[in-house]
């Protein structure tokens, strides 16, 4: 019963290549598309954060005094751990813009004479230098940055530290609702860190307001951070809101996280190697093979007193 | 041109995107503050993706009926160990700096290392017996046999992601789910088959 098909209903053959080609076109050009978006999605983010403004009254240091050769501020602030943004180091300066820095205020209490919580513009008026240091993350990358800020010795001092304080307690800024990170970050927060109080008031440890003669930028850990350049850079804990003294080991973030990892010492060894990486060895940012790392991370001359007797490799 | 030729030149094109976009980027300083470790990321996981592209093809036959597909795994699989050999390259290159001490010592020190290069060695007879003389040669049976080792390659892969992420395993979880799956459906099929067999005797 089928209908007999007329001929002129018939799709000529040119037509019909034509259409088939067309089609394919469309496919190629679609798959091609969606590829490259797919992978797109993944390249690295850039910010385009401005610069903060500069730093009053900086007292500059020339980096050559100390051989050291300064990441640039793009390398220093799109490439950042900052797990409660991001665990992404390139997505974190954009992230990062919304962290709110004015006001600011940083508690420091416990074992003290003289309890104190300091405003941002108190810590800004300490004498603000420029040091140059290498800055050394346990995921095997470097790099040296010119941070500027001020001795934490001078803060504990304003405070008084009782005769029974031993070790100092920090935390970083906690805001849920502004710091939205993955869900899966695997570190609990508010991050927190510690020092033993004699490492706390080397003349090395400092509290950073800035770099490169700016005010700290907020992937850096704005307004202020704490820079320990003979350990991992984890321990330089970002955005300090809190400092406690204390007469037992605080908890540390990611020792809590994963302790036969991370030490509580956490200096720069590369004798005791870690599982995912050697440590005997870094890439600093912008090179392009890896160089040897060194002992408590060059700052051996400075530091190395501080554990007389201790056997490293079992307090890491 | 027949559909076949030009469906696969298009899977050619396709799987080369990634490389490209990595060469381009690399050569216009795009990849980030550290290009090489965003490079040996990127080349694992595209790796990771071919492998368990390649795996989704019996899945897609069985359950719609696409048997075209199985025209087009052997690009796919070969795209697999293509990428894990620049992925590998790169590691040896670069952040080993061609020592092979030192690369020695980090395979017995860290076991990411170790059961990602098992995964790469258990590619190369797959691509070795890729062709239709191999196939041929070694007989179906064989054939499909030998080239269960992909199953253990995922999994090496899968894991090796896994754990040199330092606490965030988002991305390598995913993997992870597809790559069940993908097994849970093999373990499905075989007991299915087993028991129709069981059936007919």
């Amino acid at each position: 019963m089928s209908e007999k098909i007329r001929s002129s209903e018939i799709t000529d053959e040119a037509t019909y290549f034509n259409r088939r080609n067309f089609i394919k076109a469309g496919i190629a050009a679609g798959s091609l598309a969606a590829t490259t978006s797919a992978f797109r999605y993944f390249s690295p983010a850039r910010s385009n954060a401005p610069e903060p403004p500069a730093l009053a009254d900086v007292k500059r240091s020339d980096p050559t005094d100390a051989g050291l050769t300064p990441n640039t501020y793009e390398e220093i602030t799109n490439y950042n751990n900052y797990y409660e943004f991001s665990t992404s180091k390139s997505a974190v300066a954009a992230k990062a813009e919304s962290l709110v820095t004015r006001p600011w205020t940083v508690e420091v209490g416990g074992m003290v004479h003289n309890p104190k919580t300091f405003g941002i513009e108190d810590l800004l008026k300490f004498e603000q230098e420029e040091r140059v240091y290498r800055f050394r993350c346990v995921e095997a990358w470097s790099m040296v940055i010119p941070w500027v800020g001020f001795p934490l010795k001078k803060l504990i001092d304003e405070v008084a530290p009782l005769g029974s304080a031993r070790y100092v307690a920090f935390q970083t800024k906690y805001d849920p609702i502004r710091m939205q990170s993955s869900f899966a970050a695997g570190i609990d927060f508010p991050y927190v860190e510690g020092l033993r109080l004699d490492e706390a008031v080397h003349p090395l440890t400092i509290l950073a307001t800035g770099l490169y003669g700016k005010q700290m930028p907020n992937q850096n850990g704005a307004p202020i951070r704490l820079v320990v350049p003979w350990k991992y850079g984890f321990k330089s804990i970002k955005s300090i809101v809190k400092i406690m003294l204390t007469d037992r080991e605080p908890p540390t973030t990611w020792n809590q996280a994963s302790p036969e990892e991370y030490g509580f010492f956490s200096n720069v060894n590369p004798d005791v190697r870690h599982p995912r990486w050697s440590q005997a060895s870094e890439r600093r940012i912008g090179e392009i093979g890896m160089r040897p790392t060194l002992a408590f991370n060059g700052y051996g001359d400075e530091v190395a007193s501080l554990y007389s007797g201790m056997d490293l490799k079992k307090y890491f | 041109m027949t559909d076949v030729r030009f469906y696969k030149t298009l899977l050619w094109v396709n799987s080369l995107i990634p490389l490209t976009i990595l060469g381009w980027d690399a050569w216009n300083h795009r990849l980030g503050a550290n290009p090489i470790e965003y490079f040996l990321r990127a080349t694992g996981v595209m790796t990771l993706v071919f492998v368990l592209a390649t795996m989704l093809v019996t899945p897609l036959r069985k359950w719609f009926g696409w048997n075209q597909l199985i025209k087009y795994r052997r690009i796919v699989g070969l795209f697999a160990f293509f990428y894990g050999l620049i992925h590998f390259t790169t590691y040896i290159v670069f952040d080993r700096s061609l020592d092979v001490g030192g690369t020695v010592a980090d395979v017995i020190q860290r076991p990411f290392i170790a059961l990602g290069m098992a995964g790469l060695l258990m590619m190369v007879p797959l691509a070795v017996t890729s062709t239709n003389a191999m196939v041929k040669r070694l007989g179906g049976k064989r054939w499909q046999m030998l080239h269960r080792l992909i199953y253990l390659t995922a999994i090496a892969g899968v894991v090796h992601f896994w754990m040199i992420v330092k606490s965030d395993v988002f991305y390598p979880a995913i993997f992870a789910a597809v790559l069940v799956v993908l097994l849970a459906v093999r373990a499905y099929f075989s007991i299915r088959r087993r028991k129709l067999s069981a059936a007919n005797a």
